[in-house]
């Protein structure tokens, strides 16, 4: 080193922030303010209504508008969203999958509006719908038509937005449902797999292309705080990835066997109780994916400290982004060569991981692949196996989770206390943007619109590209509802398998088996074994809660009618009268609980059921749940009750307890 | 159904009377039934929304119920039958009540008999689905008209235990997944080829096998013409109440067996004897008769052995 020159260091990852809310002009400021902190990539979160393709004014987006994230109904609703980011400089990771086409077709859209070349367009769609299958829970088609779309997006940006990423391969999201190391990389490189031989097999993607297209494809990790363990995955899937671009599509350039991903760490682990610890998760999960020069990550997204309470506000994404901003400008970090090159621990581990991740590969590709596994609920079914072996062993103390099951005792804490501790969406900015939508319909021109969405049903059932006539269609003023209603009256709804399998219980803990007591003493008092409807009210596809509770009440010995996701309040309803149940649990984690279960009870009571007790659990401020107390639910549950087992307990209770006052 | 599920001596007299009530007022031969039984993994409950949303084009009203296997160790069971068979959902016409099989390996609850006879009471048809395993495809037979067998291609299996008399025929064999293409035919073809070798069917004729794809709906209508085939066929040569007074007597069997062991029946004069009395009050409620019977064996316990 040169003394006065500063060290030769190498170029910093990406910093993103996962952000979006209420709508596209709060969240366009909200870009502006974290850009100007220092956040060199944006990354969109859309609201549940745009993510599953209904507008702000649909039935069932009624109380999702806004919450999860930014509502794109329409092409003015994405050109404020960019207003002041010049497109052709801004790195967008746009975090949609069932209505990725659409997204991307507006922002083509925008960008021809806003004179910048589409071919100067750069970020990523992430566009894996394997994963919401799995566990996020927000495709809209079946898997061949979702695959198509993701082949078609592919096809196109590769001649026409060759900077942009049209796929992040995800296993986030699986880890986030429960998976193991080894089946996070072995469904991920399934799935892109499923993809890559999709695009192999299309008329218009010529053989001399494909190196590129496998080039293109990028993921989407997570970093769990297991760190060491971390690395090592990384490395594994960096090999395997290298392996199967060269021996299965022939891509002969090394460069384009190069394993592209971006992270944002675990936020499963994060935790509700002593939530200020979750600041050193968060730090300690970077390592993972930073640590190893050869394996590390090109983005980075850091949720907040508090996101198990709810919305972060600026000032706890600010808080996060300083972590990046620290761990990559004070440290030394970047300064050095791979610090695990020829290490005999890491590399027995990566060996390790990386032979069983193979094998449970060939396993997937032996059923017929990521698709295959999909319908016949094998990867489903693993992931439920893994979460409910975790659940376990948290509840019986053999993994550690700080603040939880291990030193829960706190100081009272000057961070959470109060209502301002949340980002609390507005609720008058679903009723404004209903407005802004209905305006916008009336700016347009009926007969184009009618035209396009003509012109889109007949493309796309001739089998051609879904992009061109869509960036068509973002143009004349199409709406995300329309859009998407086009394809879903081509491809279908899809009810993906919910991996919920009748298996028989393990054996049960000692506490699994009092509540089973008291459970059947309860059953022969009520004539017939207790009856549970578990359900999603709402968009939220994140099912692994309630699916946890599903098995778990079964476990215990209840009849438990697991009715899934994308319910209606009218369908629960229904369904629980026409089941005779004795108790219904909702799992709601979108923020949208308020307008949702109250009008869950108002139909129980015009039913003459206000009897039927209803238990609630999710994402749900101290503030919220004691309003839903007020208004007749039972009980609320958070992320802090972590044993299922004394959940289930309690509503044995409240069913004892309905059952004494009727 | 809820009333009818129940086991406490209060709500059980009432519902017997109600369940004889029902019975007796049934028409005959009334709302055809259906068993739809498959092992996990051929798609039936694909099939079965299909088949529901072929019988509502027909404007036929539906009584569904949708029998889940009970875990032997804790009790409960896992009903997931509602989330895959959505086409009903909000809809008046169709009815589905998910149900657990409760007490035996693979048997059904004694009150499913019940719930399936109320639905035949309230709806133009009942569709009963059933995960083919153990006991509950013989016992499923009892109760229904028409027992359709779902396979998926490759079901090699289910014909050699066909073969060896471990699976009760069905009426109808339906290879799913057609949309598979080859795998799937080949089974059709060898399923149709092995059945018409085998002895053992019992009225003579192997079932047909037919060749489906639930999730395109590409030989649905097939299916639901070769059921109301078949129902006109028993219906033609009496089989069908032969079949109803077989069922009937099958659960009264069962009924009297679970609650007094074959002591208790033997009290009453045996398989024999309840054969005679079933046969004997042949136009009365089961529901009746197992409840009178029940009355005459704890009578004859009380008196004790020799009586």
């Amino acid at each position: 080193m040169t003394p006065g020159q500063p060290p030769q260091r190498d170029r910093p990852w990406v910093f993103r922030t996962y952000s979006g809310h209420s709508s596209a002009a709060a969240s366009n400021a909200l870009y502006r303010g974290n850009l100007a902190k220092g956040q060199t990539g944006l990354s969109v979160a859309f609201d549940l209504p745009t993510q599953t393709g209904y507008d702000s004014d649909h039935p069932l987006a009624r109380g999702e508008v806004g919450k999860v994230g930014v509502p794109i109904c329409h092409l003015d609703d994405l050109l404020a969203l960019f207003e002041g980011l010049p497109l052709d400089r801004m790195n967008t990771s746009m975090t949609i999958n069932a209505t990725a086409a659409w997204l991307l077709a507006l922002l083509i859209a925008a960008a021809e509006r806003t004179g910048v070349d589409p071919r100067q367009l750069q970020g990523t769609t992430q566009n894996d719908l394997i994963k919401e299958y799995l566990s996020r829970g927000t495709y809209v088609f079946p898997p061949k038509p979702s695959l198509r779309l993701i082949s078609d997006m592919v096809a196109y940006t590769v001649e026409e937005v060759p900077r942009w990423n049209p796929t992040n391969v995800c296993s986030y999201h699986l880890q986030e449902a429960g998976a193991t190391p080894v089946q996070e990389i072995a469904y991920a490189l399934a799935t892109s797999l499923a993809v890559l031989d999709a695009v192999r097999a299309r008329d218009d993607v010529p053989e001399a292309s494909l190196p590129r297209v496998v080039g293109r494809i990028s993921f989407f990790l997570n970093a769990g705080i297991r760190f060491v363990e971390e690395v090592c995955k990384v490395r594994a899937m960096a090999e395997l990835w290298d392996e199967l671009a060269r021996e299965r599509y022939g891509v002969a350039d090394p460069e384009l066997r190069r394993f592209r991903y971006g992270v944002q760490v675990n936020s499963l682990g994060l935790t509700e109780a002593q939530p200020e610890n979750n600041a050193i998760r968060i730090v300690l999960e970077s390592l993972g994916v930073t640590l190893s020069k050869r394996a590390r990550c090109r983005a980075l997204q850091l949720p907040a400290w508090n996101e198990a309470l709810g919305l972060p506000r600026p000032w706890d994404q600010q808080w996060s982004l300083r972590m990046q901003q620290i761990l990559a400008f004070e440290t030394d970090l970047l300064e050095y060569e791979d610090l695990f090159e020829g290490s005999r621990v890491v590399e027995a581990r990566t060996r390790e991981i990386r032979d069983a991740a193979r094998a449970e590969l060939d396993r997937v590709l032996a059923q017929g692949g990521a698709v295959a596994c999909v319908e016949n609920a094998y990867m489903k079914q693993r992931l439920v196996e893994s979460q409910t072996a975790r659940t376990r062993a948290i509840e019986a103390g053999l993994l550690t989770v700080v603040g939880v099951n291990a030193f829960p005792e706190t100081e009272p804490s000057p961070l959470t206390a109060g209502e301002r501790s949340i980002l609390r969406v507005d609720p008058s900015a679903e009723r404004e943007q209903i407005e802004r939508l209905r305006a916008f319909r009336t700016r347009r021109s009926p007969a184009e619109v009618q035209a396009a969405l003509r012109n889109l049903g007949d493309v796309v059932a001739n089998g051609g590209n879904v992009m061109p006539p869509s960036v068509r269609a973002a143009l004349a003023g199409v709406t995300t509802g329309e859009w998407t209603g086009a394809l879903r009256a081509l491809f279908g709804e899809y009810r993906a398998p919910t991996g919920v399998v009748a298996r028989e219980p393990g054996q049960a803990s000692p506490a699994c088996l009092a509540v089973r007591e008291r459970v059947h003493a309860l059953s022969e008092s009520l004539g017939r074994p207790l009856k549970i409807l578990v359900g999603k009210p709402g968009l939220d596809g994140h099912s692994n809660g309630a699916e946890q509770i599903a098995v778990r009440a079964r476990d215990v010995g209840m009849e438990v009618v697991y009715d899934g996701i994308r319910l209606t309040p009218e369908q629960i309803v229904q369904s629980a009268q026409d089941e005779g149940v004795h108790v219904i649990g909702l799992s709601i984690l979108s923020g949208s609980h308020e307008v949702l279960v109250e009008d869950v009870l108002t139909r129980l009571r015009a039913e003459g059921c206000e009897s039927l007790p209803v238990v609630v659990g999710g994402i749900i401020p101290e503030e919220d749940a004691l309003r839903l107390r007020r208004a007749g639910v039972r009980r609320v549950y958070t992320p802090k009750d972590f044993d299922l087992t004394r959940i289930l307990g309690e509503i044995v209770d409240v069913v004892a307890e309905a059952k004494a006052a009727a | 159904m809820n009333l009818a599920d129940d086991w406490r001596p209060g709500p059980r007299a009432a519902a017997l009377l109600l369940l004889e009530r029902v019975e007796q007022e049934l028409p005959f031969p009334g709302a055809p039934r259906v068993g739809i039984t498959g092992a996990p993994g051929s798609g039936k409950s694909t099939l079965l929304d299909a088949l529901v949303r072929a019988y509502r084009r027909r404007g036929e009203t539906l009584g569904i119920a949708a029998v889940d296997p009970s875990s032997q160790r804790s009790g409960g069971a896992l009903l997931g039958d509602r989330i895959r068979v959505r086409s009903g959902a909000g809809d008046p016409g169709v009815f589905l009540r998910s149900m657990a099989s409760r007490t035996r390996l693979g048997g059904l609850a004694e009150s499913t008999r019940a719930g399936v006879l109320v639905l035949a009471a309230a709806f133009d048809r009942v569709l009963v689905e059933t995960v083919g395993v153990g006991q509950s495809e013989a016992e499923v037979a009892t109760l229904v008209d028409t027992l359709v067998l779902v396979v998926g291609p490759g079901a090699g299996d289910e014909l050699q235990f066909m073969k060896a008399g471990l699976l009760e025929l069905p009426d109808l064999i339906l290879v799913n997944k057609a949309d598979l293409g080859a795998p799937a035919e080949r089974t059709a073809a060898e399923l149709a080829s092995g059945l018409g070798l085998s002895e053992g069917a019992a009225s003579g004729a192997p079932p047909p096998v037919l060749l489906a794809s639930a999730r395109d709906g590409t030989g649905v209508e097939a299916l639901v013409a070769a059921i109301d085939a078949h129902r006109a066929e028993l219906l033609a040569s009496g089989e069908l109440l032969r079949r109803r007074r077989s069922g009937r007597e099958a659960w009264l069997l069962d009924a009297l067996l679970r609650r007094y062991g074959s002591y208790g029946l033997e009290r009453l004069g045996g398989r024999e004897a309840l054969r005679r009395r079933a046969a004997e009050h042949a136009g009365s409620s089961a529901f009746g008769l197992v409840a009178q019977l029940s009355r005459e064996i704890e009578e004859a316990l009380r008196k004790g052995p020799g009586a």
